[in-house]
C-alpha cells in the first residue's frame, strides 16, 4: 500500500488560516489502513481543526467526506454538488498525494494535502510500517530470495553487502536490518547460496522515471 | 444584592468510565455517601477500548473542559487490552492537544477498580480542581 502520515497540524492549520468553510475529504483505500487519511482520521482533523479555530474565535465549518478512493475520477465526481453548491471556499485531502491532484484536476476551488505521502510500504505490526518498494519498474525481488535490494538495501546495492553491515544491522541505524544480510539469511535456508556467487548487472534504471512521468496503458481495459 | 450575583462558572468534566470497572465504583461511591463534584458527569462505556480518539476530542469540543477515560486496572481488563489500547489513545490525544497550545493535562487516564469507590471520589475531585485551576476553555464560556 501507499503509506502515509499526517502533516504537522500547525502546517495544516496555516494552510486553513484565510478559510472558513471547507470540505475534509479522506479516501477508503491505502491510508485507510494505514491510519492516515480513511474515516476516522477526517474525524479527528476535522475536531482538531475546529478546536484550534474555536481557540482563535474564528468561524470555521467543516464538511466531511471519505470517498471510496480519491486515484479514480468517478468517486472524486461524488463530492461535486458539495463543493459546487455547499460554499465550499478550501478541499482538504486526506489521501496520498495522487487524491489532492485529482481534486485539483476536478474542481476549481484550492487543494491542499493534508497528509504526507511517504513510500509503498507494508504493515510489520500494528502502528508500525515499512518500506518495502521504491517502484523501480522493473521487479528483480525473485533474484535475492525476495527481498528488494532497490528499497531495503539503503545504498540499493545488488551484489553484496558494503562495509557498513554488521551483525546483520545496516550502519545508519542499528535499528535497520541490513537487507544483504537478510538475502544471504533467505538464500541460505533456500539451498541457494551459490546463486549469490552470480554478478547481478547494472540495472537498467530507464523504468524508474528516467523518461518522467510513467503511464501504464492496458488497451483491453479502455472502453 | 447577594441573591442576585451571578455564580462563577464551573467547568464540566466528562468522565468515560468501564462498566466493570470504574462505573461500579462510581457506583459504589455513591452507595457509600462520598461525595464528589457534580461537575463530573458520567458516560458509561462497555470498556474503555470503545472511547476513540474522537470521542475525547468532540467532548473538548462540544461542552467538557476536561475528560478523564477510566477503566480497569492494568492486567484486569474485562476485554484484556481494552483499557490498555485507551491509555495510548488519551496519550495520543496530550500530543494532539499540545499541537493545538492546549493543556494536555485536560485530558487524564486513570486505573479504578469496581471495589474503590473512594478512589473514583478522590479522581473525581483532584480531576475537577486541577479543570477548575485550568479554567473553562474559552469557546465554552456562557454555554447556558
Amino acid at each position: 500500500m501507499v503509506v502515509a502520515e499526517r502533516k504537522p497540524i500547525k502546517e495544516i492549520l496555516a494552510m486553513m488560516a484565510e478559510y472558513k468553510k471547507i470540505l475534509l475529504v479522506g479516501c477508503k483505500g491505502c491510508v485507510t489502513v494505514c491510519c492516515a487519511g480513511g474515516t476516522k482520521e477526517v474525524g479527528i482533523l476535522a475536531s482538531a481543526l475546529r478546536i484550534a479555530k474555536k481557540k482563535e474565535g474564528k468561524e470555521f465549518e467543516v464538511i466531511e467526506r471519505t470517498l471510496e478512493r480519491q486515484c479514480d475520477p468517478e468517486y472524486i465526481e461524488q463530492v461535486a454538488s458539495i463543493v459546487e453548491n455547499d460554499g465550499i471556499e478550501a478541499i482538504l485531502s486526506m489521501a496520498c498525494s495522487v487524491g489532492p491532484q485529482y481534486l485539483a484536476k476536478r474542481f476549481n476551488v484550492p487543494v491542499y494535502p493534508a497528509l504526507n505521502t511517504t513510500f509503498i510500504g507494508g504493515a510489520l505490526e500494528h502502528g508500525v510500517w515499512a518500506e518495502f518498494c521504491q517502484a523501480c519498474g522493473n521487479c528483480v525481488i525473485h533474484h535475492f530470495g525476495g527481498i528488494c535490494p532497490v528499497s531495503r538495501c539503503s545504498k540499493s546495492l545488488f551484489n553484496g553487502p558494503c562495509g557498513g553491515s554488521a551483525g546483520g544491522k545496516c550502519e545508519i541505524n542499528p535499528e535497520v536490518d541490513c537487507a544483504w544480510h537478510l538475502i544471504y539469511e533467505r538464500m541460505k535456508a533456500l539451498g541457494k547460496l551459490d546463486d549469490m556467487a552470480k554478478v547481478f548487472p547494472i540495472k537498467d534504471w530507464s523504468t524508474s522515471r528516467d523518461g518522467g512521468p510513467r503511464k501504464v496503458v492496458r488497451e483491453d481495459m479502455k472502453l | 444584592m447577594d441573591a442576585d450575583r451571578k455564580q462563577p462558572e464551573e467547568p464540566k468534566v466528562l468522565a468515560f468510565c468501564c462498566m466493570y470497572c470504574a462505573y461500579a465504583a462510581a457506583d459504589m461511591a455513591g452507595s457509600m455517601r462520598l461525595t464528589y463534584p457534580p461537575n463530573v458527569e458520567i458516560i458509561l462505556v462497555p470498556c474503555t477500548g470503545r472511547v476513540e480518539i474522537h470521542h475525547i476530542l468532540e467532548a473538548l469540543e462540544n461542552g467538557a473542559d476536561g475528560v478523564c477515560v477510566a477503566g480497569c486496572e492494568e492486567g484486569s481488563c474485562h476485554f484484556s487490552v481494552g483499557n490498555l489500547k485507551a491509555k495510548k489513545r488519551v496519550a495520543y490525544v496530550k500530543t494532539l492537544l499540545e499541537e493545538l497550545g492546549i493543556d494536555p493535562d485536560r485530558v487524564e487516564m486513570f486505573h479504578i477498580s469496581a471495589s474503590q469507590g473512594p478512589l473514583f471520589a478522590k479522581v473525581a475531585s483532584e480531576m475537577t480542581e486541577n479543570i477548575r485551576r485550568l479554567g473553562i476553555l474559552k469557546w465554552n464560556k456562557q454555554r447556558g
